[in-house]
């Protein structure tokens, strides 16, 4: 395929596409237009249009027919998409994007500044708590001209420039949409959006197909014809849809952990385990700071002590993912490598204890306390039998419960707990996704809140500072700050940094190459 | 009783199925002896094979000693599978015994309940039970329990009813016993080598029903059973056979006895019916 000069012209601002280009170009693969691509969505999503339904599959599939305004590399520094270049005022308060030109969505209207301002400004604000939280912060959005937008906040939120990937804020077409109730317009059940993918058919239950749009805004691209993505319910049934060919990539949870080594040894398939920076799941146990001796600070860091979080990332996970070293995922931005949790140590765990006048009893057992397995299927039900056995080696003992995913959340949500595992995204940036699990004004009787009950005003304040604060350089002396008095205080147990396998034929190129990995559009895929 | 013996060794089987209970069962008696400390310990590397790192039959994901959750699991599994006969029994035989002796309306209601117990499917019954009580091992014995009692309560009733017609029934009920002696005093004995048959039986039946349900993830996450032994070995079955095979053979061996137990427990106390049979010598 060759790039035309007004292509070349378009995707100036585009240089890691370009770069991307001549990677492959160096690596001797040309891309190459044409044939379909099988994979798997698991489990079906209940709808495709990003925003009404955030859930991971949604996102994934809904990620080929829409496209933000921006994208995001690995270290989260924003890169064009259907913005080519943006401008952020001194004061940090004015953010303007300009727009790709000849944008078209997938039904021949074209895209301007009015869809992407309707987009921000009504429709994710409507549909979507998370985009809500952080776009209310917008005084006004106007569209300057067809092809830029401006975005004028009440008052300075560094991580702003966060919030435009696809899977926050897609464009949506207006003229579809306006005046209508979000949620039950049609073009939710067929969505239209600007991807180079437009969908096609969906046969519930069965296969999901999208076909190469032809208007797509980048001449000569997408290069696969389409995209088909099947149902499979069954964990061993996807495993081997991949070993025979079937598909050309899973993602995601489609492949179970303990399966991943065996793939790995598969010469014709690739493993990677990046893409998820954007999100940077953090895993951890959930102390209820209520329960007595939990709310004890060297109890807390006992319990940290006490467990090898080497082994679960290695042997439990299988190398997918790595150990949690503190309350930021070493992805999210101002994640400080210095301030680390305590140390795998039993015998300084023992003393910690001793320390706070809880002894063994004949039966070498300090105090007990329950463990609410996190009912995500058997890897996690391991994590819980590894906690107990590492518990159990300090003197404390773990009962555990098993509860079905309705009952954990319910429990989990009033408080109803001694201890739990939960997972969260963090968003890449700390007010957006790390604040919630520890500031005293987020405990709440909510999924995903406090639940555990910390509360430290200098906490707190360090929170807010870096939140509020336009200056990097401050936000980051907060963060530093609010990371070291998170260790020391333990007021969770971190225990891995979550990612998830993308497996895919060796013969498919540019699968990973963002922050959001998988998620991505897919214009530059192709099958060699 | 020299009898009795004559009667069961008659059956080969029926001694092989002896011995290899036996042994389960002074594994089971033995497991703290053979294997000191919790079966749950991470005693080795994970994933050894078996003999490998010192361990006889290797061990599972976690590094745990697969032969040392087979010794202790044979107690929670010999446990679960008599506390839940045991409960299952005191069931059956007391409204079976009560349809039997009194007949007439009560048989009725009696029966038409048991029936009721019947059409349900006893396992999806035991996975409900297990699930709204939360898994523990009260919860999966009373859950065995009230799957398994039905056909005791049938097999009592059948017997009782046949017996409260004889002579030495009737010549109680003249001499003015009371209803509850005659019951437990005359009829019952009389009745028993029935359910002593049918009870190693339901044994077998409720190790395999445990089994199935720590499989499922519906065990006792405290208890090392042979179940939670397969299900826990079953993801991971083409990097390890040996975590899911011993604790398979082990759940085979057991039931198997218990079986072959039963069938000569049967031959024993019914030596007429055994050797009308034919066949065997």
């Amino acid at each position: 395929m060759a790039f035309s000069r007004r292509g070349l012209l378009a995707a100036a601002a585009a240089a890691p596409l370009l770069m991307r280009v001549e990677d492959a170009l160096a690596q001797g693969i040309q891309p190459k237009r044409g044939g379909t691509l099988n994979s798997i969505v698991n489990p079906e999503p209940p709808v495709l249009h990003v925003g009404v339904n955030n859930q991971a599959p949604t996102l994934i599939v809904g990620g080929k027919i829409f496209q933000g305004l921006l994208r995001y590399d690995a270290k989260l520094n924003p890169m064009p998409e259907l913005a080519k270049r943006w401008e952020v005022s001194p004061d940090g308060l004015e953010y303007t994007f300009h727009l790709q030109e000849n944008v078209k969505f997938h039904d021949g209207q074209p895209m301007t500044a009015d869809d992407v301002v309707f987009s921000i400004m009504k429709f994710h604000m409507e549909v979507s708590p998370r985009a809500r939280g952080v776009f209310a912060r917008i005084k006004e959005g106007v569209a300057v001209n067809p092809t830029t937008a401006k975005f004028t906040l009440s008052a300075p939120f560094e991580p702003f420039l966060l919030m435009f990937d696809v899977t926050v804020s897609a464009i949506v077409p207006k003229h579809l949409f306006d005046g209508q109730d979000y949620r039950q317009a049609p073009a939710v059940s067929k969505p239209i959006g600007t991807g180079p993918f437009r969908f096609v058919e969906w046969q519930r239950g069965n296969f999901i197909r999208l076909e190469r749009f032809a208007d797509y805004w980048k001449p000569g691209q997408p290069y696969l014809d389409a995209i088909i993505y099947r149902v499979v319910p069954d964990s061993q049934s996807r495993r081997l849809a991949l070993e025979s060919g079937q598909v050309q990539l899973t993602q995601s949870n489609d492949i179970e952990p303990f399966d991943v080594p065996q793939m790995r040894a598969r010469p014709n398939l690739e493993v990677r385990t990046e893409g998820w920076e954007y999100f940077g799941p953090l895993m951890w146990m959930e102390f209820n700071h209520r329960v007595k001796p939990l709310d004890d600070v060297r109890v807390r860091r006992a319990l940290t002590m006490a467990v090898n979080r080497d082994f679960i990332a290695q042997r439990l996970w299988f190398g997918i993912g790595k150990p949690a070293t503190g309350p930021f995922h070493s992805a999210t931005r101002f994640y400080d490598g210095t301030a680390k949790s305590a140390a795998f140590n039993v015998e300084e765990a023992k003393k910690l204890l001793d320390a706070a006048g809880l002894k063994p009893n004949g039966q070498g057992v300090r105090f007990a306390i329950k463990h609410m397995s996190l009912p995500y299927g058997e890897v996690f039900t391991r994590l819980g039998e590894f906690l107990r056995q590492s518990f159990r080696q300090v003197g404390v003992e773990l009962q555990l419960e098993s509860v079905d995913v309705g009952t954990w959340a319910q429990r989990t949500a009033a408080w109803e707990f001694d201890t739990t595992i939960n997972y969260l995204y963090q968003y890449g940036d700390p007010t957006l996704g790390v604040e919630r699990s520890y500031v005293s004004t987020n405990i709440k009787k909510i999924l995903f809140s406090n639940v555990a009950g910390y509360s430290n005003p200098k906490v707190d304040e360090l929170f807010t500072q870096g939140r509020d604060s336009a200056d990097p350089k401050v936000r980051q002396t907060a963060f530093s700050a609010v990371q070291k008095i998170l260790v020391e205080e333990a007021p969770l147990l971190w225990l891995l940094e979550m990612s998830f396998p993308s497996i895919y034929d060796k013969k498919l190129q540019n699968v990973i190459t963002s922050g959001s990995g998988i998620h991505a559009c897919f214009d530059d895929v192709f099958l060699a | 009783m020299k009898d009795f013996w004559r009667n069961f060794s008659r059956n080969r089987g029926a001694v092989v199925g002896l011995v290899v209970l036996l042994a389960v069962l002074i594994l089971a008696v033995l497991a703290p002896v053979l294997y000191p400390g919790s079966p749950w310990d991470m005693a080795g590397m994970p994933f050894a094979p078996p003999g490998e790192d010192g361990m006889l039959l290797g061990t599972d994901s976690l590094g745990r000693d697969v032969a040392a959750g087979i010794a202790h699991g044979a107690r929670v599994s010999l446990l679960v599978g008599a506390v839940s006969t045991v409960a299952a029994l005191a069931i059956g035989v007391s409204l079976g015994a009560i349809a039997g002796y009194l007949g007439g309306i009560a048989d009725d209601l009696v029966m038409r309940f048991t029936e009721f117990f019947q059409t349900i499917p006893s396992f999806v019954l035991a996975i409900l039970l297990v699930a709204i009580f939360t898994p523990s091992i009260a919860s999966i014995v009373f859950a065995i329990a009230v799957v398994s009692w039905p056909p005791v309560a049938r097999v009592v009733r059948a017997e009782f009813l046949s017996l409260r017609s004889r002579e030495f029934v009737q010549a109680s009920e003249v001499l003015g016993k009371s209803r509850l002696s005659i019951v437990i005093g005359d009829i019952l004995p009389n009745a028993l080598s029935p359910i002593v048959v049918l009870s190693s039986l339901m044994v077998a039946s409720a190790i395999l029903l445990e089994s199935a349900l720590s499989f499922l993830g519906l065990g006792d996450p405290n208890m090392m059973s042979w179940g939670f032994l397969i299900g826990s070995g079953r993801s991971v079955i083409r990097m390890a056979w040996w975590m899911s095979v011993f604790p398979g053979v082990a759940i085979f061996l057991t039931v198997l006895s218990l079986n072959l137990v039963g069938e000569g427990l049967s031959d024993a106390l019914n030596p007429r019916l055994a050797r009308n049979r034919g066949g065997k010598p």
